[in-house]
């Protein structure tokens, strides 16, 4: 919000609308949007910690704002991100050009967990593993945006996108009329479009498109049941679905229907008990081998996440010169990959002032943040990572972006970072807005709900 | 030499089942040491899929069926026309990397044990890849019934005895740890030379060696696959390259039922 002392122009007639409203007022709209999620049913459940499993994700009133100017550059480096990493999963899965020529090792894409063996020399529809790509980023200068992580699975979080919005506009109506903010609501119709756009060959018909859920317990089921009832399309669990012959077939009263198009939100190892975990009841026996014989999409492709692994995000910005021939528009955080002895070294000695994650964590769980961090947690977080080096990544804290945001003693800067999700089938989309999270202690830079973070709306308004 | 397979497993429910899905790895692999002269897997009243070549090279099919089942009967008679080519195999086409089979799995996953076997060896790839198999055939005796399907290369190793699988698990987990890519193979042996018939569902090992890629090991017979071996297919465990991989909840050892009868055709 702030740049050097004076406030991004951005800001202004928010800053004059909140001062207008005064903070007793806008306690009052708080409440109000509470009572409003609470209505909805929009919560999230937090693994390992006690208290109340439906916790209400704490939303804040005060809009993160980014011009269409500043937002055009942002979207054009998104979108490089998200066709790079597409073109890497297209690469590694088929003749592995990037390998051969030198510019990742072997071992990191080869012998990564998340590399899927069986789909190699598979091409999905229009080439797309990852069809919804999550791009977590961070500003710390006017012009500078920093990656701090690419989702290329199943990113979550695009419901607190469109209702938080919803709320917004629902609270205050003169806002939206003052300021010409881009629309997000079209984007549960821009992903339904996008997934039915990579229907397989053998799809004849307007596709069937199904969302696959692992069902209630899960954390984002929430967001699972809000997408597929806002797609208009149907949500199932793997129970609902079954496979006859090269074809997958949903459970329906009017009897089987075919599905062509599987939007999962269940990950790799659940997907199929006949080709990966056979302990496991979430997936559809069999279901690999009709994707592998063309009868259904699944989205994202099945492999997608060796492309979002945190060892081999540091090579991303190799990736978009090695295949677009383009410098990267947003930038990589520098990290060090604990792997190497030398990167080992270094991190083990400054430990105080760097965060360490673990390379297949998310979530925010199981990181540790140095400067947040006493001696003892430095000292024991060390030994996990001398036992296992290669598990480990680990970057400087950055000098975030801050964001006013309204806490117990009113209007306050927090740090915040951003989600826009870019959708990638026939053509590539990227709604104009996202999920802003704030850290809502005062000085933290962790902004996973799971860690007490926050949620705002994001604006793209008009210049 | 020219072998005839005959192959039947047979599962019986307890309970009538309404459906069953199997993914079928039952088809003779294509390389320098083996043809394929004439190949069919049936299923009464089965829905197929159609055949694909997987990564692996392997030729895989769907198959479902729906009930009430009491029974099930996979059968497979083949034909194969095979060659000594001292566990090579040349002429296998296939896509996946060989540094994708250093993974560890459930079964393979080595303890230390596993661990100092492996590393008590030295040499070329192929004079460790065949020191490691003798070190297994030496460590495991051959012995059936005392461990299970689900018995890990650890566990075998640290009991001294097991079959097939387990000599294969133990071999795979020793050379991925001095990262040598392995795998299991699934297959037929044809072993009744002697006049006694001889369990001929078997299971081997491949290790990738840097000069001859693929090659395979059989610690269960202190020998390299010859000409009275029948490859089927592969995968990083037994899990991964079984013949027929289904849904078999509620099922008990006791349910299923394989007979496996490999011989030389008469000239």
């Amino acid at each position: 919000m702030y740049q050097g002392d004076a406030i991004r122009d951005t800001y202004k007639s928010l800053a004059e609308w909140s001062e207008k409203l005064g903070p007793e007022e806008l306690n009052a709209k708080r409440a109000e949007a509470e009572a409003l999620f609470r209505r909805i049913g929009i919560t999230f459940a937090v693994y390992g910690e006690g208290g109340d499993p439906e916790r209400l994700i704490p939303f804040d009133l005060i809009p993160r704002v980014f011009t269409s100017f500043e937002w055009s550059r942002l979207e054009r480096g998104v979108k490089q991100r998200a066709e790079a990493l597409n073109c890497f999963l297209r690469d590694v899965y088929h003749r592995a050009e990037i390998v051969r020529a030198g510019r990742i090792p072997a071992e990191l894409v080869f012998q990564n967990a998340a590399f899927e063996p069986s789909v190699v020399g598979f091409r999905p529809a229009e080439g797309v593993f990852s069809h919804i790509v999550g791009i977590d980023l961070v500003r710390t200068s006017a012009d500078e945006f920093f990656v701090l992580e690419d989702n290329c699975r199943t990113p979550s979080g695009v419901s607190y996108m469109l209702e938080n919005r919803e709320i917004m506009m629902r609270m205050f109506p003169d806002l939206f009329r003052k300021m010409r903010v881009a629309p997000v609501e079209d984007y549960p119709d821009q992903l339904r479009r996008t997934l039915a756009s990579v229907a397989p060959e053998k799809c004849i018909t307007d596709p069937t498109v199904v969302v696959l859920t692992p069902g209630g317990m899960n954390s984002a089921y929430y967001e699972h049941s809000f997408l597929a009832d806002q797609m208009g399309v149907e949500l199932v669990e793997g129970q609902d679905l079954f496979v006859e012959g090269d074809l997958v077939f949903m459970r329906t009263t009017r009897g089987p229907q075919r599905v062509d198009v599987i939007y999962r939100r269940i990950d790799d190892p659940f997907l199929d008990p006949l080709h990966f975990r056979p302990d496991s009841m979430l997936g559809i026996p069999g279901l690999m081998n009709v994707y592998l014989t063309g009868g259904v999409s699944i989205c994202s492709a099945p492999g997608a996440g060796v492309a979002d692994d945190k060892a081999v995000y540091t090579y991303v910005p190799d990736m978009i010169r090695f295949y677009l021939g383009e410098e990267p528009i947003l930038k990589n955080v520098p990290t060090w990959r604990c792997g190497t002895p030398d990167d080992l070294k270094h991190v083990l000695a400054n430990l105080g002032d760097l965060v360490v994650k673990e390379v297949h964590g998310s979530g925010g769980y199981g990181m540790l943040v140095g400067p947040a961090s006493t001696k003892a947690e430095i000292e024991t977080y060390a030994e996990r990572i001398k036992a296992n080096p290669s598990e480990f990544i680990a970057q400087p804290t950055l000098s975030l972006s801050t964001c006013p945001t309204f806490v117990e003693q009113g209007l306050a800067p927090r740090h915040v970072d951003l989600r826009p999700y870019c959708l990638v089938g026939k053509k590539v989309n990227l709604c104009p807005g996202g999920l802003t999270r704030v850290a809502l202690r005062e000085g933290s830079l962790v902004v996973n709900s799971s860690q007490g973070g926050g949620v705002k709306d994001t604006w793209v308004i008009a210049d | 030499m020219h072998l005839k397979i005959q192959h039947t497993s047979t599962y019986r429910f307890e309970m009538p089942v309404r459906y069953v899905v199997q993914s079928h790895r039952l088809w003779a692999s294509q390389f320098e040491g083996q043809s394929v002269l004439g190949w069919n897997v049936m299923v009464e009243d089965a829905v197929f899929g159609q055949y694909f070549t997987d990564s692996a090279g392997d030729r895989v099919r769907t198959m479902t069926l729906n009930g009430p089942l009491t029974e099930l009967r996979v059968h497979v008679e083949g034909e194969v026309m095979t060659s000594d080519q001292n566990g090579v195999l040349a002429g296998h086409i296939e896509r996946v990397p060989p540094l994708a089979y250093l993974r560890t799995t459930d079964p393979t996953k080595p303890d230390k044990a596993l661990k100092e076997l492996a590393l008590a060896t030295s040499g070329s790839d192929l004079d460790r890849a065949h020191a490691l198999s003798n070190a297994v055939a030496e460590a495991i005796v051959y012995r059936p019934g005392t461990t299970d399907a689900h018995t890990t290369a650890a566990e075998a190793l640290a009991q001294g005895e097991g079959v097939c699988q387990d000599h294969a698990h133990a071999l795979i987990s020793a050379a991925r740890t001095i990262g040598m890519p392995a795998r299991y193979v699934s297959g037929y042996l044809q072993a009744s030379s002697d006049g006694v018939p001889h369990e001929a569902g078997h299971a081997w090992a491949e290790l990738h060696v840097s000069t001859l890629g693929w090659v395979g090991f059989d610690p269960a017979n202190k020998c390299c696959p010859d000409e009275r071996y029948v490859r089927l297919g592969s995968g990083l465990d037994a899990i991964h390259a079984a013949p027929i991989r289904g849904i078999t909840h509620g099922l008990s050892s006791g349910d299923l039922e394989v007979e496996v009868a490999v011989e030389a055709a008469q000239q």
